[in-house]
């Protein structure tokens, strides 16, 4: 690859607006004839007002490749960022002779690795540069399960380890567990697949893939940012879920430091929910709702109007039963504890049918919270107990990762641990 | 303009070995970190500044030290190289002979022009490190020192990184890296 001085993300995503300039250019070929005929007939003003509108068309036009998010900071970034079009989380095993040091050099490389190519830079030694030049809100999240850390020699939290057995579960072996995860999320799927390969190029040698899922939302700019998102059952999926930046948010996700290479930050839980919606389909949509507890159009509770109403759990049909059931998956996964809340950031999976089927398809339920045993698993379970959802949702895969904190510049996420 | 150099703690520890390096006359231990008066703007070495340098991970023999060597100066010329973590290191090129890459030692060294910036990449020119001291392995950290043509010294500490490329000939056919 050419290297130009001062070859920097800086100077290669102006050559990439350059490019995209061009090519808007050529696309707006209406605007672009009416302003190349205005320059020509009015001068230096013209062009340079045409030069203007051509970049600004450029620059929306690419808004979606351009955009970044930071890397460094106190917390890992690809959780409270507003969640990208595309995820994959892959969790990989130490190979038996990794120690403390070679987890060590292992996150420094990986870390590093993130840092740039999240920033739309080359990782040092990518061999194919060009792909990393769009960022399109590239995160990545690393993710420490109990046997890392317990091979990095550290303090692992007492909920770092499989979930209780629940007794809706069918979980297969391939969907489970993992020393470490690498959760990578952007808004264009090349740019998840080339981070994802460079990252595990540089992890091959430490550890090796237990598992990979992909998943995936609407694309970005396709709905207004901030809606819930709709899972393949057709439901608004999270309409209860903390904002992030409210000390709400701060007090149920982040991890107050015990033990301390944990401070500033979580646990992240990830159930693979196959979604059997060959069942679904035989379900009316007053059944649907009624399993839910929430019309199935606006997403709001059946006593309400709107998404974010609180419901009602009081209220009777006129022969007296709650209007929201009290099997409806919303009574049931409501807490009357404060802090048994969970920060939920899913994403679809459809995958190939299995034979004769023609649908595998579920929902990566992710979830962050400060403490596993404390809020997801009283929710869980409640759900196992009874949750008329049950009856087309089957969890298949789960595993458990500390999320440690963030890292500045120069440093590497899992510094507080190894 | 922005220059990104000191994202790993390789690269930081790089960028201050070579801002206390750019003030001492000759140093070729960084460690040594004396900091004599500042002369510097007339030493070669005080002009170049080296990114995204990196050394491909090996467990014996040979291995290279790529990056782009900045020069913000007059012209330049990069003449040896040294290092603890090999016996000897070699500016090497790559070119083309009989249709196979094959490398040999850059005879007169380096030419780094005044304001430019010269490659060191798998497939071309890079700085051949022989007869390693020990595995150089993924995560390591390896401090270089380049030596320019008025005799001033530079270190530039370089993280390894696995890589699968960079297998080029030798003239004698030996596979190298």
């Amino acid at each position: 690859m050419a290297r130009e001085p001062g070859g920097s993300g800086f100077s290669r995503r102006q050559l990439l607006l350059g490019g995209a300039a061009a090519a808007g250019a050529g696309a707006a070929s209406v605007l672009g004839a009416q302003a190349i005929g205005g320059a020509l007939a009015g001068g230096a003003n013209a062009a340079a007002s045409a030069a203007a509108e051509a970049a600004a068309a450029a620059a929306r036009e690419t808004a979606v490749g351009e955009a970044i998010v930071p890397y460094h900071g106190a917390r890992q970034a690809g959780i409270e960022t507003p969640p990208q079009a595309y995820a994959r989380y892959i969790a990989l095993d130490l190979a038996p002779e990794v120690d403390a040091a070679a987890i060590r050099r292992m996150l420094r490389v990986l870390s590093d690795d993130a840092a740039r190519i999240t920033q739309g830079r080359a990782p040092l030694a990518d061999t194919e540069p060009e792909l990393a030049l769009m960022p399109a809100r590239l995160t990545v999240t690393f993710g420490f399960g109990q046997g890392l850390v317990e091979r990095a020699g550290g303090t692992a939290p007492t909920w770092l380890r499989p979930l209780p057995a629940f007794g809706i579960d069918r979980l297969r072996p391939e969907w489970n567990g993992g020393d470490l995860l690498l959760h990578l999320g952007a808004d264009d799927p090349v740019t998840v697949a080339h981070a994802a390969r460079m990252l595990l190029k540089d992890a091959r040698s430490f550890a090796s893939v237990r598992w990979s899922q992909q998943g995936f939302r609407r694309a970005a700019g396709a709905e207004a940012s901030g809606s819930t998102m709709r899972n393949l059952f057709g439901q608004l999926d999270g309409t209860v879920n903390p904002a992030p930046g409210t000390a709400d948010f701060d007090e149920l996700v982040w991890h107050a430091g015990d033990p301390a290479w944990l401070a500033g930050g979580t646990s992240m839980v990830l159930r693979r929910i196959a979604m059997d919606l060959d069942g679904w389909d035989r379900v009316d949509r007053p059944g649907r709702e009624a399993a839910v507890g929430r019309k199935l159009g606006s997403g709001a509770p059946l006593t309400g109007e709107r998404e974010h109403d609180e419901p009602d759990f009081e209220a009777l049909t006129p022969v007296g039963f709650p209007v929201i059931g009290d099997f409806s998956h919303l009574r049931r996964s409501r807490s009357e504890v404060p802090g048994e809340r969970i920060f939920r950031r899913g994403y679809n999976y459809d995958e190939s049918p299995a034979d004769g089927g023609i649908s595998d398809a579920g929902l990566l339920f992710a979830s962050y919270q400060a403490d596993v045993d404390r809020q997801f698993v009283p929710i869980q379970r409640r759900l196992d107990e009874l949750d008329l959802l049950n009856e087309w949702t089957t969890p298949i895969g789960s595993a458990v990762f500390a999320i440690p904190p963030g890292c500045a510049e120069g440093g590497y996420v899992g510094e507080t641990l190894v | 303009m922005q220059r990104h150099t000191a994202i790993t703690p390789a690269l930081g520890a790089a960028l201050a070995a070579l801002l206390l390096l750019s003030g001492c006359a000759g140093t070729a231990d960084a460690a040594g970190g004396e900091t004599a008066a500042p002369t510097a703007a007339a030493e070669a070495a005080a002009s170049i500044t080296v990114e995204e340098a990196w050394v491909k991970a090996a467990d014996d023999g040979m291995t290279a030290l790529f990056g782009d060597l900045v020069n913000e100066g007059a012209d330049v010329t990069l003449v040896g190289a040294a290092t603890d973590a090999a016996e000897m290191a070699e500016l090497h090129e790559t070119v083309e002979t009989d249709g196979t890459m094959q490398m040999r030692q850059k005879e007169g060294g380096f030419e780094l022009a005044a304001g430019e910036t010269f490659s060191l990449e798998p497939g071309a020119n890079h700085v051949m490190l022989m007869g390693l001291a020990g595995p150089l392995q993924a995560g390591d950290e390896v401090t270089v020192t380049l030596e320019f043509g008025d005799g001033s010294t530079l270190d530039v500490v370089a993280p390894v990184k696995d890589y699968a490329g960079a297998n080029e000939q030798y003239d004698d056919g030996h596979e190298a890296h």
